[in-house]
């Protein structure tokens, strides 16, 4: 049996993204840097041609980790979905890693640039083996990388605000690891199995014999918890605002597009090829995830619009657009979950664009995040108003933008689950009144003219031009585009995600 | 004042006499008064003082948990509430534990086919002695080959956190503790002196003896890190950076995680092209056996020897 050379290149990407993080510990930071944006196209490049590979044979297949087949070895499996999610963030993270380039020199210390590029080196490394995983045990390891790894990005900007936010998301994140560790340990001890396939023929069994079902359930329970912890959903996502609205700007936008939603992917992962969906329906663990996530989109809005930092108040959205993914878990099917998958790609999208869009908004304004002091900062930086704005409206859901599909999915979604239609058809209605109106006011107030502000406030205030950095506005251009994408082509891209999903049983 | 007429035509006139009995500068019955332009407010020194004081007394009052209702209620109810949870948790695991499979038995679930290949077969497949090594280095070295990166990362999170590169601070024992050294302990230097060639030589044979017996990697490179504290404690930075400085960690950690990397992806990539790996795995027992695991143990071994130093010299103030 002779494997075709494209099929190791998920290998490749593991190896590489791996490799290069001790090989950045030598280098200085500008090779550093430099060899990071290498990595990450060759990643991203390789994904689309296994992505071309998988899609075209129409078959996921599975990678032999060494020498001994799989129960004994380790294994990867590489489907249409995960080749695509490979692809995905990558793009995400090479735009996020360009567009903050110009706030890193400032944030940064020089000697310990190196070090950042070798924590989002090994960061793109635990996201790419959490999608290919197929060993429950591997998946724990990887979540170790990408915890410690999410917790030097924060701390890489040294002040007491970022520290206080590292201190707080390393303890929420490793509480979460615990309980999912916790929670391998019992699924390890009623199936004797790692492989996600194996657990899933004894969990079958064991379901369906009953005899093992409260250990069953508090094993399912507590690795649920433990993700949606280290996902920020609504009740634990304390840590969230502080280490998404102080650290520096790639920081922010890599981890809160990148880094939470590798935990819901592993989750969904969890759901079909681990524990088997029906055993999930039947633990009723989503009607919880459900509650909370309404919960989510309602309290996270809410605090968003009190919000006078426009970081924070971004920050804050993230805890409502986690919210929308765990209602689509909640709501129990696979248009559901479907919706949900689509909702990651969406605000994985939008989310960084806001992000490197309000740092380039508070650079014309004498480096403030407050929103007021934002006054006609849209006249100022034109490109980051622009993209700003688009980000904004793909949250609210306007058509053309990536927001809108996911919420039509959710939508379409709910109409099929009779007992849980109004709630969500309610929720999703006022949560987009609530985006709309934190985001519109941010929006109106960059667009205010500067004439309306006192003189004194408004001398900090600078022009920043589109020449000034190049690299920005084809990052704005990029993430628009990304965007338009999502909203305007979205038919194949669902075909694509529900096709892989379905490779999932 | 109007362009069209003089300054002192238009003084004459009765519109500026009207003007200054309107704003106050002429009186009719006093003559002409004095405008003092209004002082600028100004606050001073003593006062900025006395509100900063009492600022600061509305801080700690908020704080003061003695005093303060709110946050006292808050605390209490903040550990009241942890308590109920970690009994609660306590309650689900202990009850989830209770309905396990007994500890032991022969049918439990754990007994299957992949415990039974390790067990039996694990000798003749990787050529180790130690069944754990030859688990953890050839059947799951994916995992392995994570974990390594774990310890590596975790330094360098440290590194992010703890080193000073400021040459300025670098002078004062706020941080820098190098200025007391050398430190000349006559006891800890002759203990130190015999001690940790001994520890030395026994961390380099857990690590190479871990495909034969008890050992491996991560013991022996834990041993190994714990001699260089030692000998670092009795003689000082000045001659312990004659042979290890931050550059060697640097090197060692990079040369043994690259030769980690390239063995495993040799053989991953062969195993799931199923060609032959060409690695022989000699007689087990000897010390030369079990293919790359030896290889493997002795980088593991030199990632885990570097953390352990690197952690320590961290958590002392200064630099690297």
């Amino acid at each position: 049996m002779k494997l075709e050379f494209v099929r190791n290149f998920p290998l490749f990407c593991i190896i590489l993204t791996l490799f290069s993080g001790p090989l950045s510990m030598i280098l200085s930071g500008r090779k550093a840097r430099y060899l990071n944006l290498g990595v990450i196209t060759a990643v991203g490049v390789m994904s689309f041609l296994v992505l071309a590979e998988v899609s075209g044979s129409g078959n996921p297949y599975v990678y032999r980790m060494g020498h001994f087949p799989a129960p004994w070895g380790n294994e990867i499996r590489v489907g249409p979905l995960e080749a695509f999610m490979a692809l995905f963030f990558c793009i995400i993270m090479l735009l996020s890693m360009i567009g903050g380039m110009y706030e890193r020199k400032s944030e940064i210390v020089e000697s310990k640039e190196n070090l950042y590029y070798i924590m989002v080196n090994l960061l793109l490394t635990s996201l790419i083996a959490l999608i290919y995983t197929n060993d429950l045990f591997t998946a724990y390891v990887f979540v170790e990388i990408n915890t410690i790894s999410a917790c030097g990005m924060i701390m890489i900007k040294q002040n007491g605000r970022t520290l206080e936010a590292s201190v707080r998301y390393m303890i929420m994140s490793l509480l979460g690891s615990g309980m999912l560790l916790l929670g391998i340990c019992f699924l390890y001890g009623l199936t004797g199995h790692l492989l996600m396939s194996n657990i899933q023929e004894s969990v079958a069994r064991i379901a369906a014999a009953g005899t093992y079902h409260p250990p069953l359930m508090v094993a399912v329970g507590l690795m649920c918890v433990g993700l949606a912890i280290k996902s920020a959903l609504f009740p634990f996502h304390s840590w969230l605002p502080d280490a998404y609205g102080y650290s520096t700007t790639s920081s922010a936008a890599i981890l809160s597009s990148l880094v939470s939603k590798g935990y819901i992917f592993l989750l969904i992962k969890i759901f079909y090829r681990v524990i088997g969906f029906d055993v999930i329906l039947n633990s009723r663990i989503i009607n919880l995830f459900f509650v909370f996530g309404i919960a989510g989109m309602m309290f996270g809005s809410i605090s968003a619009s009190r919000e006078n930092n426009i970081r924070r108040m971004i920050a804050f959205s993230s805890v409502a657009q986690i919210g929308y993914i765990y209602m689509g878990f909640g709501l129990g099917t696979t248009l559901g979950v479907m919706a949900s998958i689509y909702h990651i790609l969406s605000h994985a999208a939008t989310k960084s664009l806001l992000f490197v869009a309000a740092s380039g908004l508070s650079e014309c304004s004498g480096g403030s995040k407050e929103i007021s002091r934002l006054t006609g900062a849209g006249y100022r930086n034109r490109m980051a108003g622009v993209a700003f704005t688009v980000g904004a409206l793909s949250m609210i859901g306007f058509p053309l933008f990536s927001g809108f599909i996911s919420k039509i999915l959710f939508a379409q979604a709910a109409v099929d689950e009779v007992g849980k239609m109004l709630p969500t058809l309610i929720a999703l209605a006022l949560s987009t009144i609530l985006n709309v109106i934190y985001f519109m006011r941010a929006v109106l107030i960059i667009y205010t003219p500067t004439g309306y502000v006192s003189a004194e406030s408004g001398e900090n205030y600078t022009q920043v031009r589109m020449r000034m950095h190049p690299e920005k506005s084809i990052v704005f251009t990029g993430f628009i585009l990304l965007n338009l994408v999502l909203g305007l082509m979205s038919q194949p891209i669902v075909e694509l995600c529900s096709r892989g999903l379905g490779m999932f049983e | 004042m109007s362009k069209k007429v003089s300054r002192e035509a238009y003084e004459k006139t009765r519109s500026f006499r009207f003007r200054q009995w309107f704003d106050g500068t002429k009186d009719p019955f006093l003559d002409t008064m004095e405008m003092k332009p209004q002082e600028e407010f100004c606050e001073s020194k003593k006062l900025i003082h006395e509100q900063e004081l009492q600022h600061r007394k509305i801080i700690e009052k908020s704080y003061d948990v003695e005093h303060n209702a709110q946050v006292r209620l808050f605390q209490k109810f903040y550990n009241i509430f942890s308590v109920i949870f970690c009994l609660c948790l306590l309650f689900i695991l202990l009850m989830g534990v209770s309905y396990l499979p007994q500890y032991g038995h022969m049918e439990n679930p754990v007994n299957n086919e992949v415990s039974a290949r390790y067990i039996e077969k694990g000798l003749q497949e990787t050529g180790a002695v130690n069944i754990v090594t030859g688990m953890i280095l050839d059947y799951r070295a994916f995992d392995t080959l994570g974990e390594s990166h774990v310890l590596f990362i975790a330094t360098c999170t440290v590194l992010i956190l703890l080193r000073v590169d400021k040459k300025k601070y670098q002078e004062t024992a706020e941080h820098n503790d190098r200025i007391y050294e050398p430190k000349n302990d006559v006891i800890l230097q002759t203990a130190a002196r015999v001690l940790v060639p001994a520890i030395e030589i026994f961390g380099i044979y857990v690590i190479l003896g871990g495909h034969l017996g008890p050992g491996g990697g991560f013991s022996g490179g834990a041993v190994c890190g714990a001699g260089l504290i030692l000998y670092l404690n009795a003689f000082g930075f000045a001659k312990t950076e004659h042979f290890f400085t931050g550059k060697t960690y640097k090197c060692m950690c990079f040369g043994a995680l690259a030769c980690y990397s390239f063995a495993k992806t040799y053989s991953f990539y062969t195993g799931a092209n199923h060609i032959e790996s060409g690695i022989p795995l000699g007689t087990p027992g000897a010390i030369l056996s079990s293919g790359l695991i030896l290889v493997l143990d002795i980088c593991v071994g030199l990632v885990v020897a570097g953390t352990m130093y690197t952690f320590y010299v961290m958590f002392r103030k200064g630099g690297y």
